[in-house]
């Protein structure tokens, strides 16, 4: 192709949307922001502005996704999730160019950071079917029974997104509240959100329900405020708050006794082994009493 | 439009004032149109004679009045307003007594945790239901007790069968009757048929001597849109269910795939305001099935107040058939009041 040739091509511009509800929904309200690169200050593209009607319509969407996807077996949700990595890894190239954009990161270090997404998705993937066994079991009682306690999902959780790391921080926050059967609405990063949104065509694509995964993008502390005052959200990952705003949201979300996963104090370390604690946060445990027989 | 016919017939009547259908006042005038319904080629000129309805018209009216925007104060009066008229209804093979006294308790006190929430305006069930409806409800609660009848919601029987159906209701104590037409005979231009039919019904909604003898039920006339095709026979029907005296008219039984839809909703008011224009008579209109959020419920309460006016923004003339979205109004009412989103944990399983 002579250079004139190239030159005359234009390039085609991406319209991010939400992801709710299995759908590509702009925001209710029309508005968008300018999504720029960290480093030089360049446009990349406009992000929809999400307003708490958004939100609002997130939760219903993962409420009517709770049903089916929290009584899926196990060994099915883990099945669908390593589909979600299948996929993923399909599009690392895209990726790595968005996540490089995303953060100001270099080409080598954005691919090493979309391996370690896809590496992470499918390790959660695989502890869907395992988790019960770690947070469960058969409670020694002093009487004549069988008493079994069972890890439960607790519902509809929201999530808000690390600031810092657009793909693999929302991999490792997100995968674990779906891996044990909740639905979750993510608010992705505030100054990065392209990786996140471009992430919801990844699981429109794969075999996840409608619903069971819900993105925005927006102001972090706009769409936390509703979110956390909610009287449908059963949990809140206050990962990607500031100490100030988590603070105000956890009283609100007290209101509701809602499950609060507070922000660590120092910046995570987003490579290295998360263990399971981000998945047991959204379990409640369910025990039963069971008389033995003859 | 349809003010050539009430040019046509201004000399009929006596256009003094306006009267409710369930008034003592509305056969006079109705009597009126005597003519019109003296024989089936009559009736079958006037219905055919009504104009044709503009269909793109219509669907795009009503979908421009679907997009006012009801906000804040607005919106709270809109929706305590729909909450007040409200036929909170259950209309299953699977009812029992328990439900419909269960559906009774939450009519008259719909949110449990604000006292300042109205009441529903109606219960309403199947005839048999009636009498626990009845008791349920009490005499002072200010909730009628509505009762479907004639063979709801086919309507496939006998007419004497259909007239025993809606005197037992009206004996157990129903306030309303919603009977449905006979759409075999109306699709099959058998307009004097269902004419009739609609006259022997009301005749049936007489309550018995008593202490209320002589008082009757109030009639709503379903007439299952879904089946009618098209909006045409929507307006014949209309005006024929008027003529015969309906004291509301009814878009449809909720059993059906196609229920209300704001256009046909809409070609029903208009026929309601052209006939109060033409007879001086006063109907109500009830859209039923397939209304659940509280956004539609405004939209429809929008479309009354920019066709009918204010006359008709009130329990007595007009009517959501529905069920759910009672909790849908709830939830938003929360929402005005506290701050923060509700949800359906927080309103009753029905």
């Amino acid at each position: 192709m002579k250079v004139s040739e190239q030159q005359s091509r234009l390039s085609v511009f991406k319209t991010y949307k939400l992801y709710v509800g299995g759908k590509f929904p702009r925001s209710e309200s029309g508005r968008v922001y300018e999504v720029t690169d960290p480093k030089g200050g360049r446009w990349l593209a406009n992000a929809p502005l999400s307003s708490r009607k958004d939100a609002r319509d997130a939760v219903v969407a993962a409420r009517k996704a709770v049903p089916g996807w929290s009584g899926a077996t196990a060994y099915n949700r883990g099945q669908v999730l390593y589909r979600v990595a299948e996929m993923l890894e399909g599009r690392r190239e895209q990726f790595a160019r968005e996540v490089a954009e995303a953060e100001g990161l270099s080409k080598s270090r954005a691919a090493a950071a979309v391996d370690a997404a896809v590496d992470r998705w499918v390790w959660y993937a695989g502890w869907t079917d395992k988790i019960a066994q770690i947070a469960g079991g058969a409670n020694p009682v002093a009487g004549p029974f069988f008493n079994l306690s069972t890890p439960e999902p607790t519902g509809v959780v929201a999530v808000l997104a690390p600031q810092e790391s657009s793909l693999l921080g929302l991999v490792s926050v997100l995968a674990p509240v779906i891996a044990t059967g909740n639905a979750a609405v993510v608010v992705a990063a505030e100054r990065s959100p392209l990786p996140a949104l471009s992430f919801g065509e990844v699981l429109a694509s794969s075999d996840v329900p409608a619903g069971v995964v819900n993105i925005l993008s927006g102001r972090t502390a706009e769409l936390a405020a509703p979110l956390a005052a909610h009287q449908d959200v059963n949990g809140l990952d206050l990962t990607g708050a500031a100490a100030d705003l988590a603070v105000d949201l956890e009283v609100s979300a007290a209101d509701t006794l809602k499950r609060v996963r507070r922000p660590a104090p120092a910046p995570e370390d987003w490579t290295a082994d998360p263990g399971t604690g981000r998945l047991t946060a959204w379990l409640e445990t369910k025990t039963v009493w069971h008389p033995i027989g003859v | 439009m349809v003010y050539r016919y009430a040019r046509r017939y201004a000399g009929l009547v006596t256009m003094s004032s306006v009267v409710p259908a369930y008034g003592p006042d509305a056969p006079g005038r109705l009597a009126g149109l005597a003519d019109v319904t003296a024989s089936d080629a009559a009736l079958r000129r006037f219905l055919h004679g009504l104009p044709g309805v503009d269909a793109v018209g219509l669907e795009a009216r009503a979908a421009g009045l679907g997009t006012r925007s009801i906000k804040t104060t607005a919106k709270a009066y809109a929706i305590d307003l729909a909450i007040s008229m409200i036929d909170l209804t259950t209309l299953e093979g699977s009812d029992t007594p328990g439900k419909v006294r269960a559906l009774c308790a939450k009519g008259r006190r719909p949110d449990p945790t604000d006292p300042g929430t109205p009441h529903v305006a109606a219960i309403c069930v199947y005839p048999d239901m009636v009498a626990v409806a009845r008791e349920a409800l009490g005499e002072d609660s200010g909730i009628s007790v509505a009762s479907v009848a004639t063979a709801f919601p086919a309507g496939r029987v006998a007419r004497p069968v259909k007239l025993a159906d809606t005197a037992d209701a009206v004996a157990a104590g129903a306030d309303e009757i919603d009977m449905v037409i006979d759409r075999g005979a109306f699709l099959s231009g058998r307009y004097m048929e269902v004419f009739e039919e609609i006259r022997a019904v009301k005749q049936a909604c007489v309550r018995p001597g008593g202490p209320e003898g002589g008082t009757a039920a109030h009639l709503k006339v379903i007439f299952e849109n879904g089946e009618l095709s098209t909006y045409d026979n929507i307006r014949r029907c209309s005006w024929l269910a008027m003529l015969a005296g309906a004291d509301f008219i009814k878009t449809s039984t909720g059993k059906v795939a196609v229920n209300a839809t704001p256009p046909n909703t809409l070609l029903m008011l208009e026929a309601v305001r052209d006939f109060r224009d033409a007879v001086g008579v006063q109907v109500g209109v009830k859209p039923a099935g397939g209304i659940r959020t509280s956004k539609d419920a405004i939209k429809y309460l929008v479309m009354v107040n920019e066709t009918l006016g204010d006359d008709w923004l009130s329990p007595d003339w007009f009517r959501f058939g529905a069920s759910s979205l009672l909790n849908d109004l709830l939830m938003q009412r929360q929402k005005l009041s506290t701050g923060r989103y509700s949800g359906p944990d927080y309103v009753t399983v029905d």
